[in-house]
């Protein structure tokens, strides 16, 4: 174990969350969460169903604006800067921090068009040799290029399940994103599938602070360095991965992780 | 005996029936449950009692439909024997004259006759009825005492009459719904048959793609020659139904469908939708006045304002327009399933990307849903090129070929309308040119519908 991976105070917060509660109507979803996601590791969240940690993952890149009844109280930083404040733009926002969902969700478009889509909506490719630069880059860093180089113009909905999940994480790449959320990324998975996903979480770590959700305690500490055990809203337990696994201090985490419950 | 009577007999008969059964198969049931086996009783007492009053009257029934039809032929042909009948005239017409005034006279439909020659017939006629009457009548009550007693002699207490029961109600259902498909049948068979006696007259070809439509003069003797030519009707029916009219409707449909599932919230869209549907409630002629009557003259002053050419009171643009607002509904709806059922989570993906919601729209969603729009388009097409109200009332009849909106144009609908009411022979092109027209907008629409079905089921599949 490195001496990085000991001390949990991140020497490079990423993304801080201070206090945050979310309600959906009366009902309240989070109950005062502080969490600061560090740049260099990667992030895990597990619980139980329902314990609200993908609620929480969705308040980072405030994809629960989409849903009428969600309300948001405390702050919640990127960089600094609050991402409720009025003067945030949220499609900057959400460029800045992808996300990656628990069923792949390519659109009914070619794969090329499936990773242009963002650069395109953004501006970020002056011309069409840029974008096939860009389309590229990204499908190399999601580790697809290889699989698909020769049909690009083919439908990204004729992929298998782990290149579909595999061609969203490029998808999120393309708009250079500084944080990728991965909202369960590997539920709708293989077995051989998941654990392309998770080589590649691996190779991504570093480059953009990446957060996860999993319902595979495994999973979590396979491809994580840190790790925050949600229950019952409540952020339970934050630590280095391996200390939460082994040598957890709440009675709940411990609970969790030897199978009492979940 | 008369029609009714029988009728009521025969239900009371086919009730005694069902009572006495199911008595009878009650005191067989509880003798064979007292053997104490357990397959010694299978059906309930009611089945046997539907069982038997359904034997009691299908055949009888059965048979009296049958007579019904063949009776009035058997009464005029023992009206012909009697003495009296040898007084008719030969002529075919006559005869069929005073027969018919005879036999309403004896059925009681008419007081007295006009022609003395019919006043004879009416003794034997009367004769002739009420024995064919009796005769029909102790044939059916034969028939329902037979059905009934063989069926009553099958009871017994492990008698499958619950299996025969249903396959009896699954043979009336499936009557119920043939009725329907042989209507249908019978309708293209009338169509495709009149088209036949139609083209025969009139060169299908001249017919399809000739220039000039003018039955009126056909039918005052200028030959059918050049007088069928349903181009401008044809030219009519597209420029209103499928141009001006989908002009209106598709982009208010898409718009008001997206801004119904994308924008509106859901106490919005709660009372928004079923207030545009009621659109689609409004009954055609309530349009047909609406564009008669307010929009066509508007159009008019405003193309004479503005300077137009041959602007006229009944044009095409009134109906058309009328008619986009119309099919709003169809429009917006489909579109509406169709945006809906493009999953939430590609709409997700989108904004995750930092995509505003109109880029997620017109990016991501309408060409998802397209397939189910157009679709959705197309049956709003077969619709408006059906319509008949509104253009009868505000497209006028002159069968111009124009492509001036304000100018009056006719439709095949219009036409069909025009060439059926009034006093016609049935035997002319110009009646018969209306079951050509027909034709063609029932196999058009047909092939509409077909394409948008199959259009809109490939992309229902796509992601279920």
């Amino acid at each position: 174990m490195t001496d990085e991976q000991k001390s949990l105070a991140p020497a490079n917060p990423k993304m801080t969350a201070r206090d945050v509660k979310v309600f959906y109507g009366p009902k309240q979803a989070i109950k005062g969460v502080s969490i600061d996601v560090d740049m260099d590791n990667v992030t895990a969240f597990i619980g139980p169903s329902g314990c609200g940690k993908s609620t929480f993952l969705r308040t980072l890149n405030r994809m629960n604006d989409t849903v009428a009844s969600a309300r948001v109280e405390g702050t919640i930083t990127l960089d600094g800067e609050d991402i409720y404040a009025p003067s945030m733009d949220v499609v900057q926002l959400r460029a800045r921090v992808g996300m990656v969902f628990q069923k792949p969700n390519p659109f009914p478009k070619s794969i090329y068009e499936n990773i242009a889509y963002g650069p395109r909506i953004h501006g970020l490719a002056a011309s069409k040799a840029d974008m096939d630069v860009i389309v590229e880059k990204s499908l190399r860093r999601a580790g697809l290029w290889e699989e698909v180089k020769d049909r690009l113009q083919d439908s990204g909905t004729a992929l298998s399940g782990g290149q579909q999940q595999r061609l969203c994480i490029g998808r999120a790449i393309a708009v250079e994103p500084e944080v990728i959320l991965m909202d369960e990324p590997c539920s709708a998975l293989d077995p051989i599938a998941t654990a392309k996903i998770e080589e590649l979480i691996h190779e991504l770590r570093g480059r953009y602070a990446i957060v996860i959700v999993t319902h595979n305690m495994q999973q979590a500490a396979r491809v994580s360095q840190r790790t925050a055990f949600f229950h019952l809203g409540e952020l339970v337990e934050y630590g280095v991965t391996s200390d939460i696994f082994t040598n957890p201090k709440a009675e709940r985490t411990k609970d969790y992780i030897t199978g009492r419950y979940g | 005996m008369t029609g009714p009577a029988i009728i009521l007999l025969l239900a009371g008969l086919g009730a005694i029936a069902w009572v006495s059964a199911r008595a009878r198969a009650m005191r067989l049931q509880t003798a064979a449950r007292a053997t104490g086996r357990r397959d010694a009783v299978h059906s309930l007492p009611g089945y046997h009692g539907w069982y038997v009053a359904l034997w009691t009257l299908i055949p009888a029934g059965i048979f009296l439909a049958v007579w019904a039809n063949i009776a009035p032929g058997l009464v005029t042909q023992s009206v012909l024997a009697d003495p009296a009948a040898q007084a008719l005239p030969a002529d075919g017409f006559a005869r069929s004259a005073i027969l018919g005034e005879a036999r309403a006279i004896a059925s009681g439909l008419q007081a007295g006759a006009f022609n003395p020659a019919s006043q004879a017939l009416v003794e034997p006629y009367r004769t002739a009825i009420s024995e064919y009457g009796i005769a029909g009548a102790a044939l059916a009550l034969i028939l329902a005492f037979a059905g009934g007693a063989y069926a009553f002699t099958r009871i017994r207490p492990d008698f499958r009459a619950r299996t025969r029961v249903e396959r009896l109600v699954m043979m009336a259902l499936l009557l119920a719904s043939l009725l329907a498909i042989v209507t249908t049948l019978g309708i293209v068979a009338s169509l495709l048959w009149e088209s036949f006696r139609f083209f025969s007259m009139v060169n299908p070809i001249d017919f399809l793609f000739g220039f000039k439509w003018s039955p009126q003069s056909a039918a005052m003797g200028y030959g059918n020659d050049d007088a069928f030519g349903a181009i401008p009707l044809f030219w009519g029916t597209i420029f209103i139904g499928a141009i001006i009219a989908m002009i209106v409707a598709i982009p208010l449909g898409l718009m008001s469908a997206v801004y119904l599932t994308q924008y509106a919230s859901p106490a919005v869209r709660k009372w928004m939708k079923p207030l545009l549907e009621v659109l689609a409630g409004v009954p055609t002629v309530v349009y047909g006045y609406f564009a008669a009557l307010t929009v066509a003259p508007a159009l008019r002053d405003f193309a004479v304002a503005i300077g137009i050419q041959g602007a006229s009171s009944e044009s095409a643009l009134a109906a058309g327009l009328v008619m986009g607002v119309m099919i709003i509904p169809f429009v917006s709806s489909m579109a509406d399933d169709s945006i809906a059922a493009v999953p939430q989570s590609m709409r997700d993906g989108s904004l995750a990307m930092g995509a505003t919601t109109s880029e997620t729209i017109k990016r991501v969603l309408v060409p998802a849903a397209l397939p189910g729009v157009v679709g959705g388009v197309l049956l709003a097409v077969s619709r408006a090129i059906g319509e008949t109200m509104i253009v009868v009332m505000a497209a006028g009849l002159a069968a111009n070929l124009t492509l001036n909106p304000f100018a009056s144009v006719t439709t095949v609908t219009t036409q069909i309308v025009q060439l059926l009411t009034g006093d016609q022979e049935f035997d002319s092109a110009k009646t018969l040119a209306a079951f050509a027209l027909g034709l063609v907008l029932f196999v058009v629409t047909l092939l509409l519908n077909i394409v948008a079905l199959r259009v809109v089921k490939k992309y229902r599949e796509a992601y279920e």
